[in-house]
């Protein structure tokens, strides 16, 4: 065999080994770029000591190690491509029927989460009627829903027994408050729980989401992950539900039919509460299509939710005119910077930490910084009505919230700052991000505990 | 002689960071480097030495960048950091204390167990 015909057979047989290696998903392709590098010189050096290439290349191939344990090590550095591991690495036939049970199980739970909203009504509970019965669907509304959603983690996970009690802990709790709280007054601060509630169980479902190791930040950062990836699923799944409906009443009205009644009572209800595990099941078992979308989504919105807050500061700026603070205003506010914190926490989730700063992070620093000077106008709106008008529940929430919110995205700018100037590498800007995360939680369960009993039931 | 897995993986950091604090190298001549240093005692499977690697990039010890081998091929090329020299002089104290424990302990009872007894 000529020297020529034996070069051809190294570069099939490491071409072939590229192409079994590119097929481990938890390893992407410059990894392997750099792995074959490692190969290459591998085998020069042994071709050196006087091995052929057929020798070289199979001690070269061993000393690297086997790959689905070298494909393992790679999954665990870069936990956000764990997933793709879990994906490939199952025999065929065990994955595709763990799928199906995942399915059957998501489905079922849906259903349940459906039917378990319409028992109330047994009771004499009415969920159309706006009086003293649609507080109770206000106050228990995340029951419907968020149980279930930890029951499903908790089956999928595997939680241990320990774990599942503690998981259960938190919605004791938060079902006895949310109950045995007297509607005094006006309501303000059932009002105020009836809305924290949902952000404190939804953490608590990322207990079982973690598998109880919601201590880890790489797993925190996971669970912001999927929650982003489940709002957009959510969302895609609202879409096509609301055309759905529409479609439906118009057919049934063409044949005399009025159908309104049976959408509003069951289709909406059922439907709004079972897409919740209908789009959680898909975030996992779809994920490669979401993690391309995902994405996509925030590189659009990220510039415009900027232009957006640059405009409004402009406009403060340029006819000096300041922010009249009205209750509806105080929360549109609210949801404004919650939405750009959103967007930011899961930007940050899909970014590749080992990737320098480009463009699209100047304009991230862009939004904190836009969005800290919006905050910091908007506390001092709140701060103004308070001396003017005094301490209420409402603003009081506003303006912890507001503070909250003002300590992350005030530490975001610097921590970005500094990685934009090349002067820190980006997992501190993740890191910041994930240990915030308790704060959350505890401000959301302080205001459902001790608000009541702060503003005596207002 | 083996040295124990558990021996090697906590070695294997502050090793790596001491090799690329002689300059910038990449993965083969790191491994190869590791070799030497220890009279190839200290073994890994090689494609091991990556994941470490970046790791050791994503915490910002070093920094990593795209060149050419001498064939003309993309390689990757590892520098510390000035953040990684700081965590590497860190880890240097700490194993320095582990180091003189054993001596300390080792110099009174060595020669009882090299005589077996």
């Amino acid at each position: 065999m000529s020297t020529l015909e034996m070069t051809q057979k190294l570069e099939e047989r490491i071409n072939e080994w590229r192409a079994y290696l590119d097929q481990h998903r938890a390893i992407q392709s410059v990894d392997a770029e750099e792995l074959e590098d490692h190969l290459r010189s591998q085998v020069k050096t042994l071709g050196e000591v006087g091995l052929d290439d057929d020798e070289a290349f199979f001690v070269a191939v061993k000393r690297l190690g086997d790959l689905d344990s070298l494909s393992k090590e790679f999954a665990r550095e870069y936990s956000e491509r764990l997933w793709k591991q879990l994906v490939v690495s199952p025999g065929g036939d065990e994955a595709a029927s763990d799928a199906k049970r995942n399915a059957i199980v998501a489905v079922g739970l849906a259903i349940a989460a459906g039917i378990s909203i319409k028992v109330p009504e047994l009771f004499g509970y009415n969920l159309e009627e706006p009086d003293d019965s649609l507080n109770f669907y206000i106050r228990n509304f995340s029951f419907f829903v968020l149980p279930f959603l930890a029951g499903y983690f908790a089956w999928k996970r595997g939680l241990g027994k320990v774990n599942r009690m503690w998981l259960a802990v938190p919605f004791v709790i938060a079902a006895l408050v949310m109950n045995l709280l007297p509607a005094g007054g006006e309501g303000h601060t059932v009002m105020l729980a009836a809305i924290h509630i949902p952000i404190a169980l939804w953490l608590t479902v990322g207990f079982a989401y973690t598998n109880g190791h919601w201590r880890n930040h790489d797993q925190r950062m996971n669970y912001v992950r999927f929650s982003g990836e489940c709002f957009i699923y959510y969302t895609l799944i609202a879409l096509g539900g609301g055309v759905l409906v529409m479609s439906m009443m118009f057919i049934f009205n063409s044949i005399g039919l009025n159908a309104e009644e049976f959408a509003e009572s069951w289709v909406l209800p059922c439907g709004v509460v079972g897409a919740v595990l209908i789009s959680s099941w898909l975030v996992e078992a779809k994920q490669s299509i979401i993690e391309n979308l995902a994405p996509v989504l925030t590189r659009l919105f990220t510039p415009l939710f900027t232009v957006l807050l640059l405009a409004f500061l402009g406009t403060i700026i340029l006819t000096g005119s300041s922010i009249n603070i009205e209750r509806e205003a105080l929360i549109g506010f609210d949801l404004l910077l919650v939405l750009v914190l959103g967007l930011l926490l899961y930007s940050i989730s899909v970014r590749d930490p080992h990737t320098p700063p480009g463009v699209f992070d100047v304009l991230q620093f862009l939004l904190v910084v836009s969005a800290l000077v919006v905050d910091m106008l908007a506390l001092w709106a709140i701060t103004d009505r308070i001396s003017e008008f005094g301490f209420s529940p409402n603003k009081v929430a506003a303006l912890g919230e507001n503070l909250i919110l003002l300590v992350n995205l005030g530490w975001s700018a610097v921590l970005y700052g500094r990685f934009l100037m090349k002067r820190s590498a980006f997992t501190p800007v993740e890191r910041w991000q994930t240990s915030y995360i308790p704060v959350y939680a505890a401000w959301a369960w302080f205001v459902v505990l001790l608000f009541p009993i702060i503003f005596n039931f207002q | 002689m083996d040295i124990g897995k558990d021996l090697v993986a906590a070695s294997a950091t502050p090793l790596v960071m001491a090799i690329l604090s002689e300059g910038s190298s990449y993965g083969y001549a790191i491994n190869k480097r590791v070799g030497e240093l220890s009279g190839g005692e200290i073994q890994w499977m090689d494609g091991m030495l990556y994941p470490l690697l970046h790791r050791l990039e994503r915490n910002g010890y070093v920094e990593a960048t795209w060149g050419k081998s001498e064939t003309g091929r993309r390689r990757k090329y590892y520098r510390l950091t000035d953040q990684g020299r700081e965590e590497l002089a860190h880890q240097q104290r700490q194993w320095q204390v582990v180091d003189s424990a054993l001596r300390g302990i080792w110099c009174t009872s060595i020669n009882l167990v090299l005589q077996g007894n």
